[in-house]
């Protein structure tokens, strides 16, 4: 199989379960124990914290593991905007993860003002709508770094410079779950307060995740319960999940140069045969601002459902970029805030490469999908 | 061969893949997703539930056949929900899933299996097909209790030779005992139900949720124009209805008109209802061309038997005059012509 949907998930580094093996045997105590067996996990989940934190340039307490990238958003939205008892306003985008967008439909009901703010026609946030949404009853900002469906990217220390000239209060928070994989991140480079990562998608467990929290930003909890991570995220400690996760951010860190230029000369290959093939391609992201690791695309008079089927049957697998619960194709509210109709965003496409992604990986997509495509144009 | 399992994550479509796949053929199952809820939630009852596509799910994983699920909802919202919705607000008699085969399953997912790369369209109908040298020709199932060739009777010569009915060839029986033997989940499944979208409810209640238009009341009258009480909406009403007229009279009456624009519904006599001709639009011939003028079975509801009819095919549809007057006769609902088992074609009813 041809795997070209890192996007969604990508394979697990084996270094990673190597890591992590030890905490399916020997390492077996609840970290928040006072005995020997409970010492060895909480010593792992510690050094796992301060492992991860010097990788964004983070204190050791400022890192909360969590559930996973969605569990992390949740609390950085919503527990900014309740923080300290206020209905705060939040301000974010239309084209965030549902995991944002649920979050802030859900503070709506609770009577918190929401405000998305509009992208232009390749995805880029338009700063005016953002800022001039911004107000002394601002609880939160979130953009995401990069979107998990285009890949557009986002200037989010631009951002977060005019959220702070306009409310110094303000929490600014981004999602980099889709752009850790090949962007270096560093909070204070980025000058954000939350930031939030999922280890699956870049080579660690399924099931963990980790919230950055600046020191001094209060939360209020999502989960409740028995206080752990210094009361921000109650449950037992998934040491087995941390470990993995900061293993897989260490091998992350350490593979970005090569990951850019093996899947970009990939990505380059692919669209410039496939362009080749199919002269009105378009391509649904600006080309000197998005992840070196999307290719979301648009092949005219080609319903993205058929191809899925057609592409999936030649073994190659790809990604509508977003569907629901029983797996059919949904309309992207992504697109659809980019001005997509309908019947223009049920021809999009998304390939995304990954760490496993072979440079030559790229001729041979370009190659299944044109053949694919054969009397489909 | 290769071969497109749609399924409703009934039974009897896993039971049509199933034997499909055992009889050598490569294929693919599919669940078309047709409706959802204002806000894109999966429907709780009926055929397009979460629960259902995870049925045909697990049977696809079964067989060891990819599977997909599909979405057409914007195809049978536009081709089935609004025209239902329209034509009870006009007072006729819809049949959805006459037009669902029609729009959606026989025309542009037929096209789409083809896009595949699937050679035929494999469904669980209780229906059979046959070809010789004259062509294809539809047949009705073998098991007379569940035929649903009524519902079919719109495929072409075309269609018929892209679509294959393997359940229609046995008995519900037969089917239930081959799902039990695969030990398919859905071996002990319900049957369908016939209006998907309404789901448990009442499909009244659905049109009520669509417009108020549904419960716009009008005048009740005799066949002589004598007010007999108010009704509020002709949705409540179909031809033939007996029960629920909200009218006492102290003797059987029926509906025997509705009328729209006034929304007036008239109450007749069970003779008042009876009709000795009629004709039908939206015509298709299974064989291509129509057939001489002639003696058919018609049959006017899916649940009705069919009764002795001379049809007389004219330039945009046909005409049927019984020889013994017929009861409930509705305007909207589809009537099918056969010789004997096998299907002539069939037209929606416009006039009685």
């Amino acid at each position: 199989m041809l795997y070209l949907d890192h996007a969604a998930t990508t394979p697990m580094r084996p270094e990673v379960w190597e890591a992590m093996s030890p905490h399916a045997g020997e390492v077996y105590g609840n970290a928040s124990g006072s005995h020997r067996a409970a010492r060895l996990a909480k010593n792992a989940l510690e050094e796992a914290r301060e492992r991860a934190a010097a990788l964004l340039g983070a204190q050791p307490l400022e890192i909360v593991f969590t559930g996973g990238g969605t569990e992390a958003d949740n609390l950085a939205v919503q527990g900014a905007a309740l923080a300290g008892g206020r209905r705060g306003a939040v301000v974010t985008t239309a084209i965030e993860h549902e995991a944002v967008l649920e979050t802030a439909a859900f503070l709506e009901g609770l009577g918190c003002p929401v405000h998305l703010a509009g992208v232009d026609q390749m995805g880029v946030v338009d700063l005016d709508d953002l800022a001039g949404a911004i107000d002394e009853e601002t609880a939160v900002v979130s953009v995401m770094s990069a979107n998990n469906e285009t890949g557009v990217c986002q200037p989010i220390r631009q951002i977060s410079d005019a959220v702070k000239s306009i409310n110094p209060a303000a929490v600014m928070h981004t999602d980099a779950v889709q752009s850790f994989i090949s962007q270096d991140l560093n909070v204070d480079s980025l000058g954000v307060d939350l930031l939030s990562l999922a280890a699956h998608k870049f080579g660690g467990p399924k099931g963990v995740g980790l919230l950055y929290v600046r020191s001094g930003v209060g939360l209020e909890p999502v989960l409740h319960g028995g206080g752990q991570e210094l009361g921000r995220r109650s449950g037992t400690h998934n040491v087995m999940g941390a470990v993995g996760m900061v293993k897989a951010m260490e091998l992350t860190t350490a593979d970005r140069e090569r990951f850019r230029s093996d899947v970009g000369s990939a990505r380059s290959e692919f669209e410039e045969a496939l362009l080749r093939a199919v002269p009105d391609l378009e391509i649904n992201a600006p080309l000197d601002g998005r992840l070196v690791q999307h290719s979301h695309l648009r092949i005219p008079e080609v319903r993205n459902e058929t191809l899925l089927v057609r592409l999936d049957q030649r073994d190659l697998a790809v990604s509508a970029g977003s569907s629901c619960q029983s797996g059919a194709a949904d309309i992207s509210h992504v697109l659809a805030a980019m001005g997509f109709d309908d019947e223009r965003a049920r021809q999009c496409l998304r390939f995304s490469f990954g760490w496993t992604t072979a440079p030559e990986d790229g001729p041979a997509a370009a190659a299944i999908l044109v053949e694919a495509l054969e009397g489909l144009r | 061969m290769r071969g497109v399992g749609a399924r409703r994550g009934g039974g009897d479509s896993s039971v049509a893949a199933a034997m499909m796949v055992e009889q050598g053929h490569e294929g693919i199952g599919a669940t078309l997703k047709l409706w959802q809820g204002p806000n894109g939630e999966a429907p709780t009852a009926g055929c397009c539930t979460v629960s259902d596509s995870e049925d045909a799910r697990r049977v696809a994983a079964q067989l060891d056949i990819p599977y997909y699920v599909l979405d057409y909802t914007d195809d049978f919202m536009s081709g089935v929900v609004d025209r239902f919705i329209g034509d009870y607000f006009s007072g006729l008699t819809p049949n959805p899933c006459v037009e669902c085969n029609r729009t959606v399953k026989f025309s542009r997912f037929l096209d789409q299996a083809a896009e595949f790369g699937c050679d035929v369209l494999v469904t669980g109908h209780y229906a059979r097909t046959r070809q010789d040298d004259s062509g294809w020709h539809l047949l009705k199932g073998v098991d007379p209790t569940k035929d649903q060739s009524y519902v079919l009777h719109m495929l072409g010569q075309e269609e018929l030779e892209r679509v294959r009915f393997p359940v229609g060839e046995q008995s519900k029986a037969e089917t239930r005992t081959y799902a039990e033997r695969l030990g398919l989940r859905t071996a002990n499944k319900p049957d369908s139900q016939d209006i998907c979208f309404v789901g448990d409810g009442n499909y009244r209640d659905f049109l009520r949720s669509q417009a108020d238009e549904a419960t716009r009341p009008g005048p009740i009258v005799d066949t002589d124009g004598e007010h007999l009480g108010t009704h509020e909406g002709v949705i409540d009403f179909t031809i033939g209805q007996r029960k629920g007229l909200g009218v006492a009279l102290g003797e059987p009456r029926y509906v025997i008109g509705i009328e729209p624009s006034s929304a007036t519904v008239t109450l007749g006599r069970r003779e008042d209802l009876a009709t000795s001709a009629f004709s039908v639009d939206s015509t298709g011939w299974v064989a291509g061309d129509p057939p001489p003028p002639g003696t058919l079975e018609v049959k006017v509801r899916y649940k009705s038997d069919p009764v002795p009819g001379l049809v007389v095919p004219t330039s945009d549809g046909a005409s049927v005059t019984f020889d013994q007057p017929q009861g409930a006769i509705a305007p909207g609902q589809a009537a099918v012509f056969y010789d004997a088992d096998e299907v002539i074609g069939g037209g929606t009813i416009v006039a009685t």
